[in-house]
C-alpha cells in the first residue's frame, strides 16, 4: 500500500491569497493513499524542508507531492530534501499551483478547486512513480566560444587561465569585435584600441586558445559535457600557416574599390585584405565577391608577389569536427539598419551617419585619420545634431523598431559630444533625447560634464524631419520643455541607432536548442539567479548576445560565464537525467518513426533474435535508446504508433493516470 | 470589375478639373470610374475623438454601397481617402465603434464591418492598371519636365492604416512620374504638412510651411510639384510665387501625358 504525503505551500500570499491552502491540504487527506497532508508558509525554506523530511521519516512515506511553484523553480530543492532522508528523489511530484493556478486566477473559489484538481493529478502520478537512478557521463575537457569580440575573448582567456583548452570560432577574418572599432570608451575616455588590442594578442599567443577565424558553427550535436560540433572554415584563399601578414598583397591588389566593413563602408579596401593593422590572426583574406582572379580568372598579382607562397585560389570551404564539454555564446550585436527611418534622411545624405560610423570618423585609424570631416565634402562640421533612441524604445515593428532601450547610446553620445568639443571647441552640438539614462559608476557625472563644462545643448524632444538642402541638413525638431518648434541648420546628423542581436544568432540558437526572447536576445536560465547560463545545459551566455550591455558589464559577464564553464569542466563525470526514453522490444515494430523525430540522434535500430511461443526464433528490427544521449524530450513517445516507446518518470500510464484524476 | 468612385464635395466645386481629368484618364486606361449614388460629404477631416460616430456615418454608407456593388471604392481626394480608409479600418478593427455605428445604420438596413476595399487613385494606377501599362498608354511623354511629388500628410499617414507606401520615404508618385516620361525629383519635405485648414485661422503658418516645402523642391531642381489634395493645392498654389515652382494636380499631368485633355 502506498503511503503518500502532500505538502501545500502558501508561498507567502503568492498562493495563499488566491487558493485556500488549508482546504487543499484537507482535500488531500481524503484522497486514497494519502496518509499525511500539511500546509506551510514557505515550503522551500529550511523549516519547510524539515517538515517534509520529518514526515517522510515519521510516516514512512513512499511518495511525496509538493503543491507549490513551478518545478523549474524548486523541484531540485525538494528532491534533494527527500533523498537526504532515504526516499528516491524521483518519487516526488510537484503540483504547480502558483504559475499555473494562483497567479493566473482571481477568484479564490475557482483557484482552490483547480489547486485541488492539480494536487489529485500529482497524487495519481506519484502512485505510479518508480525509483530512478541517474547514470554518469564523462566530460570532454575543452570549451567552445562562439564569437571573438571582447566577451568571447575574455571568456576564452579566463577558461584558458584555469588550465582548460578553448577554441574561439569567429565569423570575421579577425577577432576583436565591435570594441576594436571604437575610438574612446566611456566614462574614462581611455583609448579602446589600447586596451583591446593587447587582449587580442594575449588570445592569439595563448597556448590553450585556438582561434578559428573566418569560420562558423555549422552543426551541433550531443549534450552537456559531450557536444559534437562541426565548424565550417570558410575558404580564405590564403594559407593561414604560411601568411606572414606582410601586407604586400594588399598593396599590389588592383581591385581597391571594395567597401571597407571595418570602417562601415566609409572608405574602400582591396579585394585581398587584412581588416586592420592589429588584426589577430594577422593573416590576409581574399574577398571572393570582388577578387578578379576568382571572378574573372584574370590577375593573380597577389600570388605573384607573395613571398611565402600563401595564396591558394583553389581553396574551398572545409568542415572540421571537434568535441567540447561546454559551449559559450558570445555573438554580440549589430547596429540596426536605420534606412527605414527615412525622416532622418540617412539614405538621402552621406552626412547623416550612425554613431558607430561617427566613431570611425573620430578614430585615428579611421578613414579620415581621426580628423573629423563630414563624408559629403570633407569639411569640418560646425553644427552637429545627435538624435537619441533611433529605433530603440519604439513599438513600430514594421520599421524594425525595438521595444527595448539599447542602454549604451546615452553614454556614447555624451562621449562623442565631449570628444568633438575637445578637438573642435567651436562646434555647436545639440542632443535630442527622450530621457537621458546614465545609471552606472561615474556615468551621470560624465553626462553632467557634457552639459555643464562643455556646453552641449541637451534638448528633451524629438527630431521630426531632416531635410538635406544646399549642403546643409535642416533639422526640424520640437523642444518639449520649452514647448517650441525649432529648426537647426546642421552640418552633420548622428543617429544613435538601436543595437540588435547578431544576425547569425537566431540560426545558432536553433542549432544549440537554446531559447531566445522575442527580440532574439538569448534567454538566461533564470533572470536573476542564473544570468550567464542558457536553459540548455552546457550552453553559456557571454556579453551582449543576452541583452544590451556596455563594456564593463560585458567583461564581467564574460568572466562569470567562464567561471561556470570552469566549474563544469572541472568535473570528471556528469550525473545524467534518468528520465530518458526506453523501448519495449516486444511491442516495437521497427517502423523508425521515433528515430526520425529524435532531435538528439539517440535512437538506433538493431536486429535482435526473439524466441517465439512455438519455440522457434525470429529476428526482428527494434529500437534502442542511448540513455547518455537521450534528453528526455518525449518526442518519440508521442510519435510511436505501437506505444512501445516510454519515458521514465513520465510514462504513458503515469500521464494517463494524471488525466484520469483531472477528469474525475 | 466595377470601380466605385467617391469624388467628394471639393471635386464637385473648387476642383472640378481634378475630378474630370481623373475620370477621363481612368476611362482611357480601361478602368472607368462609376460614381456611387447619393454619396454625402465624408466630413473632410477624420475625427480624432473615438466617440464621434455620427460624422462618420456618411463614410460608412458609401463603404457599404461599395461593398454591395463589387467591393472596391476608389477615391481621388486625399482628404476623402484618409477619412474613408481610416473609417473602414476602424469599423473592421474596433468592435465598440462597429457596434455603435451599425446601431445607427440599422434603420437604413445597413450592416457593415469593413469588408470593402478602399483604394486611392494612385493605387488604382499602380496595382490595378500597373505603371508599365500606364507607360505604354502615354501619348505625349512629359520629357524634360522635372516633377516633384507632394504627398502631404493625409495620403500616407497613419502608415499602418493607410498602408499605401512608406510614409517617410514614399515612391508611388515618383514611379508614376517616371512612367509619364518626366523626371521625378525627390525632396525631403514632400511628406510634410502644408498647414491644411490652419489657412482659415492663421494664414502666416501655411505660408511658412509652403515656402519651406516648395523651397526644398526648387532647391532639388523641381519645376513642377503635383498633389492629390485640393487643400494642399490651394495652399501650395497661393504661396508658390516666390519659389517659381508650378503646382498642378496629379491628374492634370496624367491627362496631359495620356493626351485626354480638351483644348
Amino acid at each position: 500500500m502506498q503511503k503518500i504525503g502532500v505538502f501545500v505551500c502558501h508561498c507567502g500570499t503568492n498562493i495563499a491569497a488566491t487558493v485556500d491552502v488549508e482546504a487543499v491540504a484537507e482535500a488531500a487527506r481524503h484522497v486514497p493513499g494519502v496518509v499525511y497532508a500539511q500546509d506551510y508558509t514557505y515550503m522551500c525554506s529550511q523549516s519547510g524542508q524539515d517538515l517534509i523530511k520529518d514526515a517522510v521519516k515519521k510516516y514512512g512515506l513512499t511518495g511525496v507531492v509538493i503543491c507549490s511553484c513551478s518545478p523549474r523553480m524548486h523541484e531540485k530543492t525538494f528532491r534533494k530534501a527527500v533523498s537526504s532522508v532515504g526516499l528516491n528523489p524521483y518519487l516526488l511530484e510537484i503540483a504547480n499551483i502558483r504559475e499555473q493556478c494562483s497567479w493566473v486566477h482571481k477568484d479564490k473559489e475557482i483557484g482552490t478547486q483547480k489547486a485541488i484538481a492539480l494536487m489529485k493529478a500529482a497524487v495519481a502520478k506519484v502512485e505510479l512513480d518508480a525509483p530512478l537512478t541517474a547514470g554518469e557521463t564523462p566530460v570532454v575537457k575543452r570549451a567552445l566560444v562562439i564569437g571573438g569580440g571582447i566577451a568571447g575573448m575574455q571568456t576564452a582567456l579566463d577558461i584558458a587561465d584555469a588550465g582548460y583548452d578553448v577554441d574561439i570560432v569567429e565569423k570575421n577574418p579577425t577577432i576583436g569585435g565591435k570594441m576594436a572599432q571604437l575610438d574612446k570608451t566611456f566614462p574614462t575616455l581611455d583609448c579602446s584600441s589600447c586596451i583591446v588590442t593587447p587582449k587580442m594578442v594575449d588570445v592569439g599567443q595563448n597556448d590553450r586558445i585556438h582561434i578559428y577565424s573566418y569560420s562558423e558553427v555549422k552543426d551541433v550535436k550531443g549534450f552537456v559535457g559531450n557536444f559534437h560540433v562541426t565548424i565550417r572554415r570558410k575558404a580564405r584563399y590564403v594559407d593561414e600557416t604560411k601568411c606572414t601578414g606582410c601586407g604586400l598583397c594588399m598593396e599590389k591588389c588592383p581591385m581597391k574599390k571594395v567597401p571597407n566593413e571595418f570602417n562601415l563602408g566609409l572608405d574602400k579596401r582591396s579585394a585581398v585584405y587584412i581588416p586592420f593593422a592589429q588584426a589577430v590572426p594577422k593573416v590576409a583574406t581574399i574577398d571572393p565577391n570582388y577578387c578578379l582572379m576568382l571572378n574573372k580568372g584574370v590577375c593573380g598579382l597577389c600570388s605573384k608577389v607573395c613571398g611565402a607562397g600563401a595564396i591558394n585560389y583553389k581553396d574551398t570551404d572545409k568542415d572540421i569536427e571537434v568535441d567540447y564539454g561546454a559551449i559559450v555564446v558570445a555573438t554580440g550585436y549589430e547596429i540596426m539598419d536605420v534606412s527605414k527611418y527615412d525622416e532622418y534622411a540617412y539614405s538621402q545624405s552621406p552626412d547623416v551617419v550612425t554613431s558607430l560610423e561617427y566613431e570611425r570618423l573620430m578614430n585615428a585609424a579611421g578613414p579620415t585619420g581621426g580628423d573629423l570631416r563630414r563624408p559629403s565634402d570633407g569639411k569640418h562640421p560646425k553644427t552637429i545634431v545627435f538624435v537619441q533612441c533611433v529605433g530603440s524604445r519604439e513599438c513600430d515593428s514594421k520599421r524594425g523598431g525595438k521595444p527595448y532601450c539599447s542602454k549604451i547610446c546615452c553614454m556614447y553620445t555624451a562621449k562623442h559630444a565631449m570628444l568633438t568639443k575637445d578637438h573642435y571647441p567651436d562646434t555647436d552640438i545639440y542632443v535630442f533625447y527622450i530621457d537621458v539614462r546614465t545609471p552606472g559608476k561615474n556615468f551621470d557625472e560624465f553626462y553632467r560634464r557634457a552639459v555643464e563644462q562643455y556646453g552641449v545643448h541637451y534638448i528633451k524632444g524629438a527630431v521630426g524631419k531632416v531635410t538635406p538642402e544646399n549642403g546643409k541638413l535642416v533639422v526640424q525638431a520640437s523642444d518639449l520643455l520649452m514647448n517650441e518648434q525649432m529648426t537647426i541648420k546642421a552640418d552633420m546628423v548622428v543617429l544613435a541607432a538601436a543595437i540588435e542581436p547578431s544576425h547569425s544568432a537566431r540560426h545558432l540558437a536553433t542549432l544549440l536548442t537554446a531559447s531566445m526572447d522575442t527580440n532574439d536576445w538569448f534567454t538566461e536560465a533564470h533572470p536573476k539567479l542564473r544570468p550567464v547560463e542558457s536553459p540548455t545545459a552546457g550552453v553559456f551566455l557571454s556579453g551582449v548576445c543576452q541583452g544590451p550591455k556596455d563594456i564593463p558589464e560585458t567583461v564581467a559577464q564574460a568572466g562569470a560565464a567562464a567561471s561556470k564553464v570552469i566549474g563544469l569542466l572541472s568535473k570528471d563525470k556528469l550525473t545524467g537525467n534518468p528520465c530518458v526514453a526506453h523501448s519495449d522490444e516486444m511491442m516495437c515494430t521497427g517502423c523508425s518513426q521515433c528515430a526520425d523525430v529524435c532531435p538528439y540522434g539517440a535512437i538506433t535500430y538493431v536486429d535482435k533474435e526473439f524466441r517465439m511461443p512455438d519455440r522457434t526464433t525470429k529476428i526482428r528490427r527494434v529500437a534502442q535508446v542511448n540513455p547518455a544521449v537521450c534528453q528526455g524530450c518525449g518526442a518519440c513517445t508521442v510519435t510511436c504508433p505501437s506505444g512501445a516507446m516510454d519515458l521514465n518518470g513520465f510514462s504513458n500510464s503515469e500521464i494517463m493516470a494524471e488525466v484520469d484524476a483531472l477528469c474525475r | 470589375m466595377v470601380y466605385n468612385y467617391f469624388p467628394g464635395c471639393t471635386l464637385k466645386e473648387k476642383a472640378k478639373d481634378f475630378d474630370k481629368w481623373g475620370r477621363d484618364c481612368a476611362s482611357a486606361l480601361g478602368v472607368p470610374l462609376t460614381e456611387i449614388e447619393d454619396w454625402q460629404c465624408c466630413g473632410g477631416v477624420y475625427p480624432l475623438s473615438k466617440d464621434e460616430i455620427a460624422v462618420r456615418l456618411s463614410s460608412i454608407r458609401a463603404l457599404a454601397y461599395a461593398q454591395a456593388h463589387g467591393g472596391v471604392l476608389v477615391t481621388l481626394c486625399a482628404a476623402c481617402h484618409n477619412v474613408l480608409k481610416q473609417t473602414n479600418y476602424d469599423i473592421a478593427n474596433d468592435e465598440n465603434f462597429a457596434l455603435k455605428a451599425n446601431n445607427y445604420l440599422a434603420a437604413d438596413g445597413i450592416s457593415y464591418h469593413g469588408e470593402a476595399k478602399v483604394i486611392h487613385y494612385l493605387e488604382l494606377l499602380r496595382d490595378e492598371v500597373g505603371f508599365d501599362a500606364v507607360k505604354k498608354a502615354v501619348k505625349k511623354p512629359l520629357a524634360g519636365q522635372k516633377i516633384g511629388a507632394y504627398y502631404g500628410c493625409l495620403l500616407l499617414r497613419p502608415g499602418y492604416k493607410m498602408d499605401m507606401d512608406n510614409p517617410e520615404n514614399p515612391s508611388i508618385m515618383e514611379d508614376l512620374i517616371r512612367a509619364l516620361g518626366a523626371q521625378p525629383v525627390v525632396y525631403a519635405q514632400r511628406n510634410e504638412c502644408c498647414g491644411g485648414y490652419l489657412a482659415m485661422e492663421d494664414s502666416e503658418l501655411p505660408k511658412k510651411r509652403v515656402t519651406r516645402i516648395l523651397g526644398n523642391a526648387a532647391a532639388q531642381g523641381a519645376d513642377t510639384v503635383i498633389t492629390a489634395c485640393p487643400l494642399c493645392y490651394y495652399n501650395l498654389k497661393k504661396y508658390s510665387q516666390d519659389s517659381g515652382v508650378k503646382v498642378r494636380y496629379l491628374t492634370d499631368v496624367l491627362a496631359e501625358a495620356l493626351d485626354v485633355k480638351e483644348g
